[in-house]
């Protein structure tokens, strides 16, 4: 049934992410691609109206999701299976907080699950980074064609405009602006 | 039983302003946490906030939602929790459960498809940025690097479920931990 499916899932999601935000993308991308939920265009045009909208990137793709294969009940089940295991460990956290907090054991699998964090996003980069500039696979591409130069000129500008400290949401409104004029001044050439 | 039923209300109400008006997520959160159960509701101490900040990296799951279940928990025990999280998740439930259904109506005019060819672009480099910065939060040890790369090489090109990768990473930082406080012992 698909909101028991869509329910586990993300349960699992909720479950087995550290780090929040980007770090989950690689999970992500692997459950809704089984599932065949969302495609990777999909999912990485979903990050910039996550990025766009309030709240956490787990609530929003998990309602996205459920509302795109099941409507609202769907989206129901997505968001409560992603918010139940934080909700449950953290009661369980809260109670013995103090034990929690100098323990070794939770320590010792922190100083794993940082860098683990960092592979995962690094992760996310080449899975991205391949579906912006390779749409067709590593395979199919040929020579240098007009939409590889754009998504460049358009992918360096963002950078810039990050690294100048531009809030994220400019940067996708400037993005956009630049992404339809590269693509009418396509037809035009 | 009146004073907490009206602590969990306000704790509704404070954590749905929180939820509707972060965005970005996550970190984002953390000052505004600050300058509403600390500042003005005095629910927790400055301090406190160091301690949710750890708590909700250290557990799984989206730091918002961590940070939230456990103030409210604190200021109020369960109901408290389920207040602050339930507001913490509505705004955005329901902005994008509304987006959804316009998305779909817009996302086949050739305009919008041009619109995210070039946003996807942006958003590979807004991942670019949070790459470097977890990068510079990180401890840097040999083991980190070693960490790092295993897990990314693990999930970029052998394609290993994220599941199995996760589990592995904490195994052997408690293992590389383990390790080095045994030698300090000797």
């Amino acid at each position: 049934m698909i909101y028991l499916e869509l329910f586990f899932t993300f349960l699992k999601i909720g479950a087995f992410t550290f780090g929040g935000g980007y770090a989950m993308l690689p999970f992500i991308q692997t459950e809704v691609q089984a599932h065949g939920w969302l495609s990777m265009e999909e999912l990485v045009n979903f990050v910039a109206v996550s990025e766009s909208t309030p709240g956490p990137f787990a609530v929003n793709i998990s309602t996205y999701v459920g509302m795109e294969t099941a409507g609202l009940p769907g989206a129901l089940c997505a968001t409560l299976g992603v918010t139940l295991p934080s909700f449950v460990i953290i009661l369980l956290v809260a109670k013995c907080f103090a034990r929690f907090k100098s323990s070794k054991i939770v320590a010792g699998a922190m100083s794993g699950l940082k860098p683990a964090v960092i592979g995962l996003i690094g992760s996310a980069v080449i899975s991205v980074g391949q579906t912006v500039f390779f749409a067709d696979g590593f395979s199919a591409f040929q020579g240098i064609d007009y939409g590889f130069v754009c998504s460049l000129v358009i992918f360096a500008a963002a950078l810039i405009m990050i690294i100048k400290k531009v809030h994220p949401i400019l940067v996708i409104v400037l993005a956009a602006v630049l992404g339809i004029g590269s693509g009418y001044l396509g037809q035009i050439l | 039983m009146k004073e907490k039923r009206k602590k969990i209300g306000a704790l509704f109400l404070t954590f749905l302003k929180i939820g509707a008006f972060t965005f970005g997520g996550g970190y984002a959160m953390i000052p505004l946490i600050q300058k509403e159960a600390v500042t003005k509701r005095r629910w927790i101490e400055d301090k406190d906030i160091l301690d949710i900040v750890a708590i909700a990296e250290s557990t799984p799951g989206p730091i918002a939602i961590n940070s939230a279940t456990f103030v409210g928990f604190e200021v109020a025990g369960f109901w408290g929790a389920f207040a602050s999280t339930f507001g913490v998740v509505l705004p955005s439930f329901l902005m994008i459960a509304a987006i959804s259904l316009v998305l779909k109506e817009f996302q086949h005019m050739q305009a919008v498809q041009y619109a995210f060819n070039g946003i996807r672009a942006g958003v590979l480099a807004l991942i670019l940025k949070a790459f470097w910065s977890m990068y510079k939060q990180c401890p840097k040890k040999p083991m980190s690097y070693v960490i790092a790369a295993a897990a990314f090489v693990a999930a970029a090109f052998l394609k290993v479920d994220v599941l199995y990768i996760i589990l592995g990473c904490a195994a052997a930082g408690l293992l590389s931990t383990a390790v080095v406080s045994g030698r300090a012992r000797k």
